[in-house]
């Protein structure tokens, strides 16, 4: 155990002071994993911990993007204050997602496909209705200060990046440690088993899609602050919602590290590859490579790794 | 403690339980046989929360319970296990029965120690730290015990937990059972083999094709010219006799 958290203080140590040597791209390109990280816990929470896999998560994302800028931009509001109201709304929409589905006794794939038609609801309705903009998109006007949410310096992004890995972290952390978890578990493992045992499988879920949507809506106000501009696409496009399941799966769903140790992994060969193209003249038309080694990944981890780049390292299960 | 009354269930065209009526007293282990397709595993699930009965009333302690969900009933004091056991397969066993030892508390302490407490009393002090997955057929009829037990319930509805153990694991499991009875708890159980249950019930139903169709000691039962030709076919207790 004291090895485990000695690991952790130095992991963390190394990535607070590595944006001090680090020029400002490869800053900028450990913003981008702790960030994914962040949004693929949110995933795992739901997904990996408690079994309800969504194809969707977008939604949340795209609902707190568009809730602080359009809070900020129409409103007029300083987006730390609109950061809070972006993750209410994420919860709302989490909670009537979960509401809906669950009641309807959705379950594995069908649940799957139901968040994935949420998202392009709402992808279609952001295209749509006024106070959106439509297609065009909201602008957030560039003005870098930090009262705004806004930073000169690439360094302070990173480091907000970071805390917020490191809070959905702890509190997938804690959810290893507690029984709001331990129900989680139960209900991914056997759903008749723990109905049995007195766990009210319903509110379980519905809280546990609620808390994934806040944290997921946390991200989506995180990624409209730094680029400044989001559309329909942008929001909730389906991409975004592959790459947080993609960071869970490969990194190990249901386990605590495994969506940062995903997204490590998965920017890495992103850039390695991205590298090569531009190295090998052969490659050169194979865009986007990365594309192709995530497929080839995803196979190999399917089919050899089921737990994850967790997998490797996993003992015997811990306990008291 | 537990009563049921004209229960009945069908599905599609076919009425699983008809009509059935039960009793459990205080204190009691009550078993319930028939032959395979009796019905028996669906009165289970109806009196516990899992199939809304098509009519019928279930009460426990006077309190009518009929169609609660199973969370409710179980936070009330009746638990179930299953026939076909339903490890959590990927946590420890130790995690297993905390499951149900957090019914009654949040206190992650408390409820490892609850667990450890419960898991000696079903003998698998040593096992805690496996895999669901990885327990032998006998460890899993164990665990679905332990963890029911773990919810500290009031009646415990047992569903075959001997099926599919050899006769040693059974002798074992019968002592498990009649321990657990002497700390208090009542228990009903399902049983296919007739044998099993003569040594552990006091009193004895059968369900026969969805219908009650006897109710008496084990002694009492095995004489029962229904209850033989229910199990061995029609004309079978005429030929027994002779």
């Amino acid at each position: 155990m004291s090895r485990q958290a000695v690991l952790c203080a130095v992991g963390l140590g190394i990535a607070v002071i590595y944006p001090l040597l680090a020029p400002n791209y490869l800053i900028n390109i450990g913003m981008m994993v702790f960030f994914v990280a962040f949004i693929g816990q949110s995933w795992n929470i739901a997904g990996g911990f408690a079994g309800q896999t969504s194809f969707g998560h977008v939604v949340f994302f795209g609902t707190g993007a568009y809730t602080s800028t359009i809070l900020q931009v129409t409103y007029s509001w300083n987006p730390w204050l609109a950061w809070p109201a972006a993750m209410l709304a994420g919860g709302i929409v989490g909670w009537i997602i979960a509401f809906l589905s669950f009641r309807a006794g959705l379950r594995g794939s069908y649940f799957a496909l139901i968040t994935l038609a949420f998202a392009e609801v709402f992808r279609i309705l952001a295209n749509s209705v006024p106070f959106t903009r439509g297609g065009l998109g909201m602008l957030i006007k560039a003005d870098q200060r930090p009262i705004n949410f806004q930073f000169k310096d690439p360094i302070w992004i990173y480091y907000i990046a970071l805390v917020l890995c490191v809070i959905s972290l702890l509190i997938a952390w804690r959810l290893t440690r507690n029984r709001f978890g331990a129900r989680l578990v139960a209900i991914r493992e056997n759903e008749d088993a723990a109905r049995a045992l007195g766990i009210d499988v319903f509110a379980e879920k519905v809280k546990v899609l609620t808390l994934s949507g806040a944290m997921c809506a946390a991200g989506g106000t995180f990624y409209a602050q730094k680029y400044l501009y989001i559309d329909p696409s942008i929001a909730f496009g389906v991409d975004k919602s592959v790459e947080m399941l993609l960071v869970s799966m490969v990194g190990g769903a249901g386990t605590i590290f495994g969506p940062l140790i995903g997204s490590v992994a998965l920017t890495v060969i992103n850039e390695v590859t991205r590298g090569l193209a531009s190295v090998v003249p052969a490659l050169k038309n194979v865009q986007p490579l990365s594309l192709v080694v995530y497929g080839i990944m995803l196979v190999l981890i399917v089919a050899r790794l089921p737990d994850g780049l967790m997998g490797l390292f996993r003992r015997k299960p811990r306990h008291a | 403690m537990l009563e049921v009354r004209e229960l009945s269930k069908s599905f599609g065209g076919l009425k699983a339980v008809d009509q059935a009526s039960l009793d459990v007293r205080q204190g009691e282990i009550v078993g319930l046989i028939g032959p395979n397709g009796a019905g028996k595993t669906t009165l289970f699930a109806a009196i516990a929360g899992f199939h809304k009965p098509d009519a019928g009333r279930v009460t426990l302690d006077g309190t009518d319970i009929t169609a609660l969900a199973p969370h409710s009933i179980c936070a009330r004091g009746m638990v179930r296990t299953f026939q076909i056991t339903q490890p959590f397969a990927k946590i420890s066993v130790r995690e297993n029965i905390m499951v149900g030892a957090y019914l009654h508390t949040a206190d992650r302490a408390l409820a490892a120690h609850q667990a450890e407490a419960v898991a000696g009393m079903v003998g698998m002090a040593g096992q805690l730290d496996q895999m669901g997955a990885d327990l032998t057929v006998a460890g899993r009829k164990r665990l679905e015990l332990a963890r029911a037990l773990a919810t500290g319930p009031r009646l415990l509805l047992l569903d075959e937990v001997m099926a599919g153990l050899n006769p040693t694991e059974i002798t074992e499991i019968v002592q498990v059972i009649r321990d657990i009875r002497d700390s208090g708890i009542t228990i009903l159980l399902i049983e296919h083999v007739m044998q099993a249950v003569t040594s552990l019930a006091e009193r004895v139903y059968v369900l026969n094709q969805g219908r009650m169709i006897a109710e008496g000691t084990p002694a009492a039962i095995a004489d029962d010219p229904q209850v033989v030709e229910a199990y061995l076919g029609h004309g079978a207790a005429k030929v027994l006799r002779a």
